[in-house]
């Protein structure tokens, strides 16, 4: 297994096929493109009038065919393009068998916009001015509304995933926060790891920019304010870092047993090797100053991996850019990694070119992580023009880098604490 | 040694009250089952709401209270409950490696601000800046936090410092199913040995009747008839609902006592085309089935009768096929106590699963199921179930899923 410290790691989990849609575009190959090329994806938003916010940037995913970009539409077909990408690479789309593996969905707590909202209530309601007020019994529901309602629950979204991709079982579709698409990983690598399934295809999604969700987040002072130019908004690890920038993304990765991904002749592109997670028990929002939570999950999946700290190469940071997250995540690598966050680990941030998806965020860092083992490429983290000093760590300042590392680990760091943290290997030795 | 999966603590905040002696002789009394019913606050519907409770027994600081809705307070409510019984509160080293698998929707937002905002959007010259200025003024910060449904399990983590690990399902009442199954997956594969799993639901919430409603699936007539409606719709009723799912071996090495064991949970998803649940279930039950004392064919169950807790929600196509599967298992193998909790606590969608597997841990530790619910069906006809020392738990979503476990008394 490793080559560290000799423990052996859980069994190593083959990802055959990865897929992505960010703010910076449709597909693995143009994500990347655009990665390595130090572009960003923040712009203006124009979805909504942001007159009187004090956040009028976001990564919202603009250039997708949708009537209109409701969250629940729009999570959706993020979903849904970055499953087919992955399914396609992974050859799965071809077999003639179902998908040997359950479905892991990670999606955001779906909420109808303000416009549905009152479109509905003045189709339901009683009275035009109650618009909480129940109807009367003879009511009987049409197809808009029947569409409407299945949007307003959680389960839908993957039971329509689920029979398009014919994946087994009761598909499920879960959230911890900022680490749900590396959760969705976890539980399907840990599904293949226990025999239930051969296979496991993990989404994440979301595509919940509108008013009331950035209003939300800014009133929790979560969000970068500094609106001009949308480009420079997110700086992780830099000394201005003024919050995160709100975005939307999708990510998909197909994950299987490596006996099967073999027999069937699929190319093997990276490894899951190791998760790590741990529960913070101290604030909603923030992390205990001790730190324990994002220790514990790191070293957790280091030790599932069966390596030693030092044979990570590559960080792909949460690095959200709000003062809070990089100085915990960079106390953490510290006390993990000890001297070898000094001086051999790089530590970068996609978030300074995405913004923060979110709930798709692990998911789409994980597919980033892959590609990073695949291409021996180090994404940077751009808009490091005022390194802080309290963060010494290499960030792949504003240009990628050529490096071949053979272990990369992805971090993903929740609101109401909950941390996860994945390790990939190129290859499985 | 194939590892086995003991329920080692319970944990059910209900319309009928939070302890097995509150609830129990309600069970038998029709008078008490209608005094759950609130007809009059979301008329013409019915819910079964959660009465008074003492909150500050299991969330003592007014803080931790005051930044969660009531569906957050049901379960974090339900967790305290499960943990004490199981010995696991207050244990640092215990909870440090606790894992927590909930279900949960999202938690309640300010109706009365949605109601303001709603009633003047129409009215408004420009409807975006009003939105804003509404929305930036208006909502309370915290509020975000009562509705993330993360923090469904975060607050357990914070209020009852659970800390191994925190994940939370979403997705109505397969969520449920799902957290019990992912947890006893894992334990007996040896990735993990203490689980937390529940669930909480707020039937008292004008935006969950008003949306289902849309959808044309909220009962509109009187919630009898459980088994027999000639249409969709449910009647919502509150719980928090919590399990301490262990390893034998962790369990018995700490000296737990056991209240059940899990024998099996399994979930599924038709494509709900007519007779697909059913066709679905009977594959559960041919797994499930092989468990049961006396055989699987046999025509007395060692019981007289096996008892099945039914999460029937009483939508009118779905819960007739429910029954039909259950007569006919009935009529192959051996007969059936059925008894659909629906008509006693409503359909709580997330916790409906794990409500009714904290029903079926009472009926093991009285070694007896409780009397019909709705006298009037033929499918619960049947009252006997003598010394029941095995109870089958069901659950059919109203739109989607398929769960069924089987529940067994510890011997000795």
């Amino acid at each position: 297994m490793g080559k560290g410290n000799g423990r052996t790691g859980g069994k190593p989990i083959a990802i055959t096929g990865i897929g992505v849609i960010t703010p910076l575009g449709q597909g693995v190959e143009e994500n990347w493109c655009k990665l390595l090329a130090g572009t960003s994806g923040i712009h203006a938003i124009t979805r909504f009038p942001t007159e009187g916010l004090r956040t009028t940037i976001a990564g919202s995913v603009d250039f997708l065919d949708l009537d209109r970009p409701t969250p629940p539409a729009l999570s959706r077909a993020l979903a849904d393009g970055a499953a087919a990408e992955a399914m396609a690479q992974a050859g799965w789309l071809d077999e003639e068998d179902e998908f040997p593996g359950e479905l892991f969905l990670a999606a955001p707590p779906l909420e109808h916009d303000w416009q549905t909202r009152h479109e509905l209530c003045h189709k339901l309601a009683a009275g035009p001015t109650s618009p909480y007020t129940m109807a009367d019994a003879t009511f009987r529901p049409n197809e808009d509304l029947s569409q409407a309602h299945r949007d307003f629950t959680f389960g839908h979204l993957a039971g329509v995933l689920a029979r398009k991709y014919r994946t087994q079982g009761s598909p499920i579709t879960l959230t911890t926060a900022c680490a749900s698409g590396a959760s969705a990983i976890q539980l399907g690598v840990e599904a293949i790891r226990r025999g239930s399934h051969p296979a496991a295809l993990a989404i994440g999604t979301d595509g919940s920019i509108q008013e009331e969700a950035l209003i939300r987040f800014s009133l929790l002072s979560a969000l970068s304010t500094k609106n001009d130019p949308p480009q420079a908004a997110s700086k992780p690890f830099s000394k201005n870092r003024d919050g995160f920038v709100m975005a939307e993304g999708g990510a998909a990765l197909v994950l299987e047993d490596p006996d099967l991904a073999k027999a069937r002749g699929a190319t093997i592109l990276a490894y899951v090797r190791g998760c790590g997670e741990a529960a913070d028990t101290f604030h909603r929002t923030r992390s205990n100053p001790d730190g324990k939570a994002i220790n514990r999950s790191m070293q957790g999946a280091i030790d599932d991996a069966g390596i030693a700290p030092e044979d990570v190469g590559y960080i792909n940071a949460h690095g959200t850019s709000t003062p809070e997250n990089d100085k915990m995540e960079c106390m953490g690598i510290q006390k993990v990694f000890g001297r070898h966050a000094e001086k051999g680990l790089a530590v970068s941030s996609n978030k300074s070119m995405i913004g923060h998806t979110l709930t798709a965020a692990g998911a789409v860092e994980a597919s980033f992580s892959v590609m990073t083992l695949v291409d021996g490429m180090l994404p940077p983290t751009i808009n490091y023009e005022v390194p802080d000093p309290n963060l010494p760590l290499d960030v792949v300042p504003n240009e990628a880098r050529k490096s071949a590392p053979d272990f990369a680990l992805s971090n993903s760091f929740g609101f109401g604490g909950q941390n996860v943290s994945l390790v990939f290997s190129r290859g499985a030795d | 040694m194939t590892r086995e999966v003991w329920v080692t603590g319970t944990g059910l905040l209900s319309p009928l009250g939070e302890r097995p002696d509150e609830w129990w002789p309600k069970l038998g009394d029709p008078a008490a089952l209608a005094a759950a019913i609130d007809t009059e606050s979301y008329t013409p519907f019915s819910v079964y709401p959660i009465g008074e409770y003492d909150i500050d027994s299991q969330i003592p600081r007014p803080g931790d209270q005051r930044t969660m809705g009531p569906l957050m307070h049901y379960g974090c409510y339900a967790a305290g409950l499960a943990l004490e019984a199981a010995g696991v509160k207050g244990n640092e080293e215990l909870l440090l490696r606790t894992h927590m698998v909930v279900a949960s929707g999202g938690g309640e937002r300010d109706w009365e601000l949605d109601h303001n905002i709603l009633e003047n959007l129409a009215k408004a010259e420009d409807r975006g800046v009003y939105l804003n200025e509404q929305l930036s003024n208006e909502l309370r910060p915290t509020l975000f936090l009562a509705q993330l449904p993360n923090l469904f399990a975060g607050n357990i983590s914070i209020v009852h410092g659970v800390a191994g690990s925190s994940r939370t399902f979403m997705g109505e009442e397969a969520a449920g199913v799902d957290s019990m199954r992912i947890a006893y997956e894992k334990i007996l594969a040896g990735q993990g040995d203490l689980f937390l799993v529940g669930a909480a639901f707020n039937a008292a919430r004008p935006d969950i009747i008003h949306m289902t409603h849309a959808g044309g699936y909220v009962l509109n007539q009187p919630v009898d008839n459980l088994w027999d409606r000639p249409r969709d719709g449910v009647a919502f009723g509150s719980a928090g609902a919590f399990l301490v799912l262990e390893a034998r071996e962790h369990a018995e090495a700490r000296g737990a006592t056991p209240v059940a064991k899990l024998s099996g949970v399994l979930s599924g998803l038709s494509d709900r085309s007519e007779g697909a649940a059913a066709r679905l279930a009977e594959g559960q039950w041919a797994v499930l089935s092989a468990n049961l004392r006396g055989g699987a064919l046999s025509k007395k169950h060692a019981n007289g009768a096996l008892a099945v807790i039914s999460g029937a929600c009483g939508s009118g196509p779905i819960t007739h096929e429910e029954q039909v599967f259950l007569e006919n298992i009935a009529a192959e193998g051996p007969e059936l106590a059925v008894r659909g909790t629906g008509r006693a606590i409503g359909h709580s969608l997330e916790s409906s699963f794990i409500a009714n597997a904290v029903l079926a841990i009472d009926c093991l530790a009285r070694r007896a199921v409780f009397p019909p619910l709705s006298p009037e069906a033929p499918i619960e006809a049947r009252v006997g179930a003598a010394e029941v020392d095995q109870v089958l738990i069901t659950g059919w979503g109203y739109l989607q899923g398929e769960g069924m476990a089987l529940l067994e008394a510890i011997d000795g």
